[in-house]
């Protein structure tokens, strides 16, 4: 019989996160099918406060690592609290949701319990017994259900792929893990985390909307001549009304890389497709956006897609959109930010 | 006065972005269609990775540059005919599978078994790089398996900039959620750094830089070993490509105005 072990760390204000709650909730969904039995694991600042949170979600057991010096996400110090977790737990299944914190480090705890690990599931399951997990290979553009026989093994679920564990608040009888902190594993320290300004802060991984802004945007329009600040201010003025959060095509970001007439705004982190990321909205709306299949995994994950383009048989939006609308974006947007200003 | 780095690395092969790709199912498990016959190029991220590396042993006099690869003999050989143009370095080819359907755990052990054997590599200078997630399997898991391997426990993920301080210690800004960045301060090496985008752009092929790596890439090649890698206990199904192709509506000869009213529309609905 498997135990499987829900694994997570505590925010910096010592509750849990919302791709935490979603492990959780497929957690305790497999947990039934394969006949298992849940432990709940919590590291971090305040974990006692956030096993209390989730305390009727049906664990056997409720262990947590605490402490100052796990209150930083730093590679040494989660790795050891994960792997003492772990074989505390005596886990045969570890599920975590894919954070930038867990992401970082349960591989190589996969590596120090002799287990294996999955990362950016985007299903678990069981048939007949049998856990299966589906993820998605050569970024976005093949997807692939795979099991292992390997124990234990370690599923990294992507934010957003499941729904989130719901449930009251109680009292959760804990566990302390102790685990031994010699100075080898304090080298590294977090200093702090660098936020954009408010202003200019255009990834919202929470926003209903993602408005990909491609390299048409800087290219010379029907006047013949390229209108960059115009286009600056229509997307800000844009995300600003709407709140969308910003992504970038791969050709756009470059040429901010290159210091070409280009978005200042737009960076790396904003890019996405092939070599971006391929971030989870209800909607999403492309504009001067050029390329093909390669490009368009940016947006795989969005459920109702608009582009504007010019060219109606773009590969970006022809059968990959649900309405294109052949049109100057400059116009368009222009035009939605009049309407959007005056609700 | 900065410490030298001993910087290794970590880069695959991977297929041409601009590739179709097509999965199909053999007696070894699935595969790309045609693999061995797609023009391939060095894994982007981790080519961030060789162009910060560079960078870095550029700046501080005496460090070092090893690209350590497995892939398919044949197939290294063609990518790195680009690749040995961008920047100095001395290349450890090991010969076997590289696709997105290889098990990450063992090829981090060949990885780290070939880190081993570099004669001169110093571990208490080493800089383990590599892209945080490669263009194939896409796992972000390989670079910290190897590390773990090698015993080395300050690792970072997501890295867009390194900044070496005169202690000997060194800044790291890795990617986290919501657009921002971590600022790590490690006390030195040995450390592992999984590359996001870094900050330069990619060099430009310089022929002589080409012409010097070519040098000892070749030797390398000829010396790579065969590295074999087995299912095990990983076992695949349905692995295909989406057929989402969507009926999209096109809308022409429309006023802006009507467009941008149907647009608002959508957006404002729940």
């Amino acid at each position: 019989m498997d135990t499987i072990l829900f694994l997570a760390h505590t925010e910096a204000d010592g509750t849990l996160g919302k791709a935490a709650l979603e492990a959780l909730g497929a957690a305790v969904e497999l947990k039934q099918p394969i006949n298992g039995t849940l432990v709940a694991a919590i590291f971090g600042a305040q974990a006692k406060a956030a096993a209390d949170f989730i305390a009727s979600c049906g664990a056997q057991r409720f262990l947590t690592v605490e402490g100052d010096e796990f209150s930083q996400p730093r590679y040494a110090t989660d790795a050891a609290a994960c792997e003492a977790l772990i074989r505390a737990a005596g886990a045969t299944i570890v599920i975590a949701a894919a954070t930038s914190r867990t992401s970082r480090v349960l591989a190589g705890v996969a590596h120090r319990v002799q287990g294996c690990v999955d990362t950016h599931v985007t299903s678990i399951a069981a048939v007949s017994g049998t856990i299966t997990v589906t993820r998605w290979f050569y970024r976005q553009r093949i997807e692939g259900s795979l099991t292992r026989s390997h124990r234990p093994w370690i599923l990294l679920l992507d934010p957003g792929a499941h729904a989130a564990w719901q449930g009251a608040a109680g009292s959760a009888t804990t566990e302390t893990v102790e685990v031994p902190l010699p100075d080898a594993l304090r080298r590294t320290t977090v200093r702090s985390v660098v936020t954009p300004p408010a202003d200019q802060q255009t990834i919202r991984p929470d926003a209903n909307l993602l408005f990909v802004a491609g390299a048409g945007w800087t290219k010379k329009q029907k006047d013949g001549q390229t209108h960059v600040p115009e286009a600056e201010t229509i997307i800000l003025d844009f995300l600003r009304n709407s709140k969308a959060s910003l992504g970038g095509s791969k050709s756009l970001v470059d040429l901010s890389g290159e210091n070409q007439a280009a978005l200042p705004f737009m960076g790396h982190l904003n890019q996405v497709g092939q070599t971006g990321a391929s971030p989870r909205h209800p909607k999403g709306l492309s504009t001067c956006c050029h390329g093909e299949e390669p490009h368009t995994v940016g947006w795989r994950f969005i459920a109702e897609r608009r582009a504007i383009n010019l060219d109606p048989n773009c590969g970006w939006a022809r059968g990959k959109a649900d309405v294109l609308y052949v049109a100057d974006a400059f116009e368009v947007m222009t035009k939605v930010n009049e309407l959007l200003a005056a609700k | 006065m900065n410490q030298l780095f001993h910087i290794v690395v970590c880069a695959s092969v991977v297929p041409d972005p601009l590739q179709t790709l097509e999965p199909v199912t053999g007696a070894n498990g699935p595969s790309l269609k045609n693999e061995m016959m797609l023009p391939a190029i060095l894994d982007p991220w981790a080519a961030h990775a060789l162009y910060e590396g560079a960078n870095l042993a550029r700046q501080i006099a005496g460090s070092k540059l090893w690209l350590v690869s497995l892939a398919p003999k044949a197939k290294l050989q063609q990518v790195m005919m680009t690749a040995a143009q961008k920047v100095p370095l001395q290349l450890v080819a090991v010969d076997g599978p590289c696709g997105g359907f290889v098990d990450a755990h063992q090829t981090a052990a060949l990885l780290a078994a070939a880190i081993r054997k570099i004669p001169e590599l110093d571990f208490s200078r080493l800089l383990l790089f590599g892209g945080w997630e490669s263009a194939s399997r896409s796992a972000g898991v390989t670079l910290q398996l190897i590390g773990e391997e090698l015993g080395i426990v300050d690792q970072f993920q997501g890295v867009d900039a390194i900044k070496p301080q005169d202690d000997g210690s060194f800044e790291v800004l890795e990617r986290i959620e919501g657009a921002r960045h971590q600022v790590s301060v490690c006390t030195g090496p040995p450390a592992v750094l999984g590359w996001a985008t870094g900050s330069l752009g990619e060099p430009r092929n310089d022929p002589q830089v080409g012409m010097a790596n070519m040098r000892s890439i070749m030797p390398a090649l000829q010396r790579a070993t065969a590295g074999t890698i087995a299912p095990d206990g990983l076992q695949y199904s349905n692995v295909a490509a989406p057929k989402q192709q969507r009926q999209t509506q096109i809308v022409k000869d429309k006023p802006a105005d009507e467009i941008a009213r149907e647009i608002v529309q959508w957006i404002t609905q729940e």
